[in-house]
């Protein structure tokens, strides 16, 4: 029941995702199932290893929490954060709650729609970011706000926007931090 | 010369803006430049058009800098900005500056004040004196005391706080629960997020004395996790109140027991609904339930369970400190107390304003956050996240009260309110209302999962001109089988952003003909 231990493993990540290993799955998959409504904390920890959830997961987590398939399989497709495919190299949110849109976030979509080449939910061919929308990152005080690789920026403008992916490109956004 | 104390906020929307690097940058410098400094991450002050704020320790207390970028740092430093120096950044002490010092900060008390996680300040800041005192009291006086003081829900239902506790005390069972709602969805609210930051402890007391009060020994802290600073902020703050013996099976030596975990979002709004949280709190997909059974009653794992959003439990330290009379005496009506307001979108100052139930949006909106950015006149403020109503700007004498908001067909909600100037259109913002409600419904509920969907769909048909009377005509009755026909607020309040849209903006609805006219 250690807060501690349970927060580090299901925090959101922050990048360094590894390749999909059933065994080390399996292994959080055991760590985890005596919690409280273990499903979501184990989800989290998987995603936050592996970048997202395999579908090879399901029978796993099905026999250990002793739940049926399409319970698993429900709540893993009912909830956005959840992935069931490897995730781009770089993501890319825009908020596109009420506060950013009156600063400004519909603008920023537009442009940054037409500068990846692909809509919401899309990731770009030579998967190097993918798209995703989010509805207020509670940064409604300095908007139009943007999660880059799990960073929230505020006070976005196309140009700042286009510069501060550059950086994620580069890998100097880390650094820089 | 003894190390210089400076502070720079953590809070994720001051970092957001650049505060780390400004942090960093600072650091740097004080060692080229051979000066002793140590930096606090403490909360934000809620002055957001000012973050990053960084304010240093002098003889004559604390001075403000800010907008601080890191290219200021060079000037700051000649300025002798350690030492409280003159430079254009210079805001003096913050506790003056007006939006400050006109606020009536119950909660909010120590939040930027102190490190956050710090149990030694929060003790020294009338930290933990609730608790200390709930611990003397017997639980039915604790739950009076709740009552007795006025306190509603702040999540935006409103419901008597005092009332849910005291139906959880007289529930018999082996197991009850404690329930953070810390699922704040709304867009145009941060009071949550704020806390959880900056004074973690404050909502830890809270939910110690919910407790204590109830007869509860296990608690949840469910937090979204478009908030992962506050999600690891507030892991930690509990394992430090646990070492400090304020967490754990005997709290402070008095024999009771209770102990929090953190629990993580999956980024879906619904389960900011209390039945669809208890439901992802147990591992499940985030569908609401039918009420009754109530929460109070059968809630977490089919327990007795109070669950209450963030701003509720941190109202309720200083309701037993101060006792209930001190906090009744502030609000109007049936609105008792304080409430943070959070000044959001095209808004000059935003940021967040506590004050009394009863300070008129005007003031809120004009006073504290000076108009809009754009400098633009204000045309629409949505109150209450994206299921409250829209108002317009001449709209704003209204004051901050649950029965005064219910009379204008609108709703106070989170205490949330969004700005915007008059390029907005609000055809949009509609449809916008429509389309969230599509993209997040749960599915339970025909009108809110399918009636969405055709929402969007009758909106574009008014915009585009076609059949005008008669789609407005249909949209009006989707919207009342909508409220009639769903279980929760989701389906139920996204007719009021849409309704009020087309009430108080019809020119906006109208353009293909009014076109056609000119």
């Amino acid at each position: 029941m250690t807060t501690a231990g349970q927060s580090d493993a299901t925090s959101p990540s922050k990048g360094g995702v590894s390749a999909w290993d059933a065994a080390a799955a399996r292994q959080i998959i055991e760590t985890y199932r005596g919690l409280d409504g273990a499903l979501m904390p184990i989800l989290h920890a998987l995603q936050e290893r592996f970048g997202y959830v395999d579908d090879a997961a399901v029978p796993d987590l099905s026999e250990l929490l002793n739940l049926s398939r399409a319970e698993v399989h429900g709540v893993i497709t009912f909830y956005h954060d959840f992935r069931r495919t490897p995730p781009a190299r770089h993501a890319l949110h825009i908020c596109r709650a009420e506060a950013c849109q009156s600063v400004g976030a519909r603008e920023l979509e537009t442009h940054v729609k037409k500068k990846l080449g692909v809509d919401y939910h899309h990731q770009t061919p030579d998967g190097r970011w993918s798209l995703g929308a989010i509805y207020c990152l509670g940064n409604c005080a300095c908007g139009p706000s943007a999660l880059i690789d799990g960073e929230t920026v505020g006070r976005l403008t196309p140009e700042k926007l286009d510069a501060l992916m550059r950086e994620a490109e580069a890998g100097r956004r880390e650094a820089a931090e | 010369m003894s190390a210089v104390k400076i502070y720079v906020p953590g809070d994720s929307s001051a970092v957001a803006v650049g505060a780390n690097r400004v942090a960093q940058a600072i650091e740097r410098l004080a060692r080229e430049k051979n000066r002793e400094i140590q930096i606090v991450r403490n909360g934000s002050r809620g002055l957001y058009w000012l973050e990053p704020m960084v304010e240093v320790t002098t003889p004559a207390g604390r001075i403000a800098y800010g907008p601080v970028a890191p290219s200021d740092l060079g000037s700051l430093f000649d300025a002798d900005f350690l030492s409280g120096g003159a430079h254009a950044l210079r805001l003096g002490k913050p506790e003056e500056i007006p939006f400050l010092k006109n606020q009536e900060r119950l909660m909010f008390a120590r939040c930027g004040i102190t490190d956050p996680l710090s149990i030694e300040e929060y003790r020294a800041n009338n930290g933990y004196r609730g608790l200390a005192k709930a611990l003397q009291m017997q639980q039915a006086e604790i739950v009076a005391e709740v009552t007795e003081s006025g306190l509603r829900g702040r999540g935006g239902a409103g419901f008597p706080t005092g009332i849910k506790w005291k139906t959880v005390l007289g529930a018999q069972a082996d197991r009850k629960y404690i329930v953070c709602n810390a699922d704040e969805g709304d867009s145009g609210t941060f009071a949550d997020r704020m806390i959880m930051e900056g004074d973690p402890f404050l909502l830890i007391e809270g939910m110690t004395i919910a407790g204590v009060a109830t007869g509860a020994t296990k608690g949840f802290i469910y937090i979204r996790s478009e908030y992962p600073d506050a999600f690891r902020q507030m892991g930690r703050a509990i394992e430090i109140a646990r070492n400090a013996g304020y967490l754990g099976p005997n709290v402070l030596g008095s024999g009771k027991a209770f102990d929090l975990e953190t629990r993580l979002g999956a980024g879906a709004y619904i389960c900011g609904e209390e039945t669809s949280l208890l439901e992802s709190l147990e591992g499940k997909r985030g569908v609401i339930r039918p009420k009754p059974p109530l929460p109070a009653l059968q809630g977490l794992f089919g327990k007795p369970t109070v669950i209450n959003n963030v701003l509720s439990f941190t109202s309720v330290p200083v309701i037993i400190d101060d006792g209930a009379a001190f906090y009744k005496n502030y609000g109007m009506g049936r609105s008792r107390g304080t409430q943070p307001f959070q000044l959001a979108g095209n808004i000059k100052q935003g940021g967040l304003v506590e004050k009394a139930f009863g300070v008129t949006l005007k003031e809120l909106v004009h006073d504290f956050g000076g108009g809009t950015l754009s400098g633009r006149p204000v045309r629409a403020v949505q109150v209450g996240g994206p299921l409250g109503a829209y108002l317009r700007g001449d709209q704003l004498d209204i004051p901050m009260d649950y029965e005064a908001f219910a009379a204008a067909k609108a709703m106070l909600g989170h205490g949330g309110l969004v700005v915007f100037d008059d390029s907005v259109d609000m055809a949009q913002q509609a449809r916008f209302a429509m389309e969230f409600c599509a993209a997040e419904s749960c599915g339970k509920c025909t009108p809110c999962r399918i009636g969405s969907t055709r929402g969007v769909e009758v909106i574009d048909r008014i915009i585009a001109g076609t059949s005008r009377e008669k789609n407005l005509k249909l949209l009006d009755d989707l919207c009342e089988t909508m409220v009639d026909g769903s279980l929760c607020a989701l389906g139920g309040l996204t007719p009021f952003p849409v309704q009020s849209a087309i009430r108080h903006f019809p020119e906006d609805f109208d353009k293909p003909s009014r076109k056609a006219a000119e």
